[in-house]
């Protein structure tokens, strides 16, 4: 039984897409989940600033000749600086509202950061290439494995393990869910809770930019596609449960897979099978599958 | 974690009330508004292009429908454009491929809303804020690919050409002037069932599971029952103005499935003022005349209602009606606050 008459290479290469879009998935729930920790803001700009992050890329190429590598850790630097900025001037004065007007805010700006990008750019997009370093295939005997697309998986992996470490074994991951706790009280601590929280909106929306230059090489850059990810990566975290960093990187790369699979089996369900997975699970666990109850 | 709703900050629990309680003439007076609007609406298309009246009275209606959820219930939902698309899909493929009349066009796309407004309904309702926002927008988002992919819907292009079915199969309904009017009756009557739920006694009960969630429970007031069913209401609602935008425009296409058209919506609520009658309707308003005169430049539309988005949440976030009912209740030397003491008081006897 060759799986159902499909052919191995098919099969794995199906895999293999669903196991790289989960990468994207699982970075992008990571940042959402630590803004969300911190700030309690569901970040709808994440998607666009996801799609900045491949355009700063395509802008330091472009415009200075700065390649693939030093974009790598430019890109996410500019713009999570941008995030700082964003938090401090639009995001602080919110905080003591209800949640709901961070999501209100974050949505307009995701609609002003899409519709400046489309307003320069088009929505046809611009390639961007893959590094000379990245080029070539893996013979894996069954398949050819870009050596690019590998990289994605493995950069991914490497930069949430690191910030599970950061966030689980260092001191300043203890302070900051120290924070998540009891901000008032780690205050009377003498930890600068403000800046705390400014840092934390930048890491996040870093890494959401950081997912952007990943994807620059392999779909072209284009000002829609963040908000084409943003919902799949909503309901992603909804899986995880809101506040778990391991669930929102656990059901990325889960469901990366389980929409890879579909794709296999049933093409034209492969879109909604992670809604529909959204609506099983909140039936059967309604805080998510590493949510605490609530 | 207990249910966090737009309310519980304070700052905008009493603008719901406001109308209802107070007898302030100028905004406050619907009756007289009422009377104004529909004398205005009545003449409006000898004025005015009647499609595009007709255009911003469906959108009032769709933007009423939502805000009786958000503003009335305190559920933020962000999937509404799957009720408004959806049924604008069903409306088409009755008045084209079944060849239905109007009425009964009209008919299966409301209730459509209504069962959709319940299946998703069931699954949101069981968690509240940001996540009930989360799942209702990726719930629409599913309703969206379905849209994309299924037979009935003509894909990419969308439901084209759908004929204008006479009315009861016998008023002619080709003009627009006739469609116009139409438009505007069912306007009116979806409007004025917002009006009677909110101030009915199940739109108080809503009200109280707005500002206290727990408190109506222990009251013995089911509230996930009662949140479910004005969810339904306000989907039948939003299908019911997805169905008259099909009567409109003779179209039903991915744009009105789509997200965007669900923050769309949410833009018009929160523009002309949360839970209050006749914010969305202004909301709406001007929010479709400003898409019409930016119409050339796609893009620009969409960086002015992302700035206008912005500016509402910092800057004035009771609204256009809802800031101007409140200015005027302060210009007449009346304290908000215990205004909203009163009605707190009056909802614990």
């Amino acid at each position: 039984m060759a799986l159902l008459d499909i052919p191995l290479p098919v099969f794995m290469g199906q895999l293999l897409i669903g196991l790289i879009n989960g990468a994207f998935y699982a970075v992008l729930s990571l940042g959402l989940a630590l803004i969300f920790g911190l700030l309690n803001i569901v970040n709808f700009a994440h998607g666009a600033l996801y799609m900045v992050g491949a355009f700063v890329a395509f802008l330091l190429l472009d415009i200075m000749g700065i390649g693939y590598w030093p974009s790598l850790l430019l890109a996410p630097v500019i713009v999570g600086l941008f995030g700082m900025v964003i938090e401090r001037l639009l995001l602080r004065p919110l905080a003591d509202l209800d949640h709901l007007y961070g999501l209100l805010l974050t949505f307009g700006l995701a609609l002003l950061l899409e519709g400046a990008f489309r307003h320069f750019y088009g929505v046809s997009g611009e390639r961007y290439a893959i590094p000379d370093s990245l080029q070539g295939v893996f013979n894996l005997g069954f398949m050819f494995l870009p050596v690019y697309r590998a990289w994605v998986i493995v950069a991914s992996l490497i930069v949430c393990i690191a910030t599970w470490l950061l966030i689980e074994k260092t001191r300043l991951g203890a302070t900051m869910r120290a924070a998540v706790e009891n901000a008032d009280l780690v205050r009377a601590f003498g930890v600068n809770v403000p800046l705390l929280v400014t840092v934390t909106y930048g890491f996040g929306v870093a890494l959401a930019a950081f997912a952007g230059v990943l994807a620059a090489p392999i779909y072209s850059v284009n000002p829609l596609m963040g908000s084409n990810i943003i919902i799949v990566v909503f309901a992603i975290v909804v899986i995880g449960g809101l506040g778990s960093i391991k669930g929102a990187v656990i059901s990325g790369f889960l469901l990366g897979l389980c929409e890879g699979l579909t794709r296999v089996f049933w093409p034209e369900a492969s879109n909604i099978v992670i809604f529909v997975v959204m609506a099983v699970v909140l039936v059967v666990r309604p805080a998510g599958l590493f949510g605490k109850a609530a | 974690m207990s249910g966090s709703n737009l309310h519980s900050s304070g700052e905008l629990s009493h603008l719901a009330d406001e109308e209802s309680e107070n007898k302030t003439p100028l905004l406050a007076d619907l009756r007289l508004w009422a009377v104004i609007g529909i004398i205005a609406l009545l003449a409006a298309p000898h004025f005015f292009y009647p499609v595009m009246v007709a255009k911003v009275l469906c959108f009032a209606l769709f933007a009423a429908a939502f805000n009786l959820l958000l503003g009335f219930a305190g559920l933020l939902s962000f999937g509404h454009a799957a009720f408004f698309g959806f049924s604008a899909y069903v409306t088409g493929y009755c008045l084209q491929s079944l060849g239905l009349t109007a009425e009964l066009g009209i008919l299966a796309g409301t209730a459509t809303g209504a069962l959709l407004g319940l299946l998703i309904g069931l699954i949101a309702i069981r968690r509240q804020g940001i996540y009930f926002a989360m799942i209702t927008l990726a719930l629409a988002q599913m309703v969206y690919f379905v849209c994309l992919q299924a037979p009935f819907t003509g894909g990419e292009d969308g439901l084209q050409g759908v004929p204008r079915r006479s009315l009861f199969g016998i008023i002619d309904m080709t003009s627009n002037m006739s469609v116009y009017y139409l438009v505007l009756a069912i306007f009116c009557f979806g409007i004025f069932i917002v009006y009677r739920t909110v101030h009915s006694p199940f739109g108080q009960v809503l009200k109280s599971i707005r500002e206290n969630e727990d408190r109506a429970i222990s009251l013995g007031y089911d509230a996930d029952r009662y949140k479910l069913m004005a969810f339904v209401l306000s989907a039948a609602l939003s299908g019911l103005a997805g169905s008259t935008k099909v009567m409109v425009f003779q179209l039903a296409s991915l744009t009105d499935v789509q997200w965007q058209m669900s923050g769309e919506v949410v833009l018009m609520a929160v523009l002309g003022g949360i839970g209050t009658m006749l914010g969305p309707i202004l909301g709406a308003t001007i929010i479709i005349t400003l898409q019409n005169e930016l119409a050339q430049i796609g893009s620009l539309t969409t960086i002015v209602q992302g700035a206008v988005f912005v500016a509402c949440v910092l800057l004035f976030r009771r609204g256009i009606v809802g800031e101007l009912s409140h200015r005027w209740n302060q210009w007449r030397g009346r304290s908000i606050e215990p205004a909203s003491e009163a009605q707190e008081s009056r909802s614990e006897v």
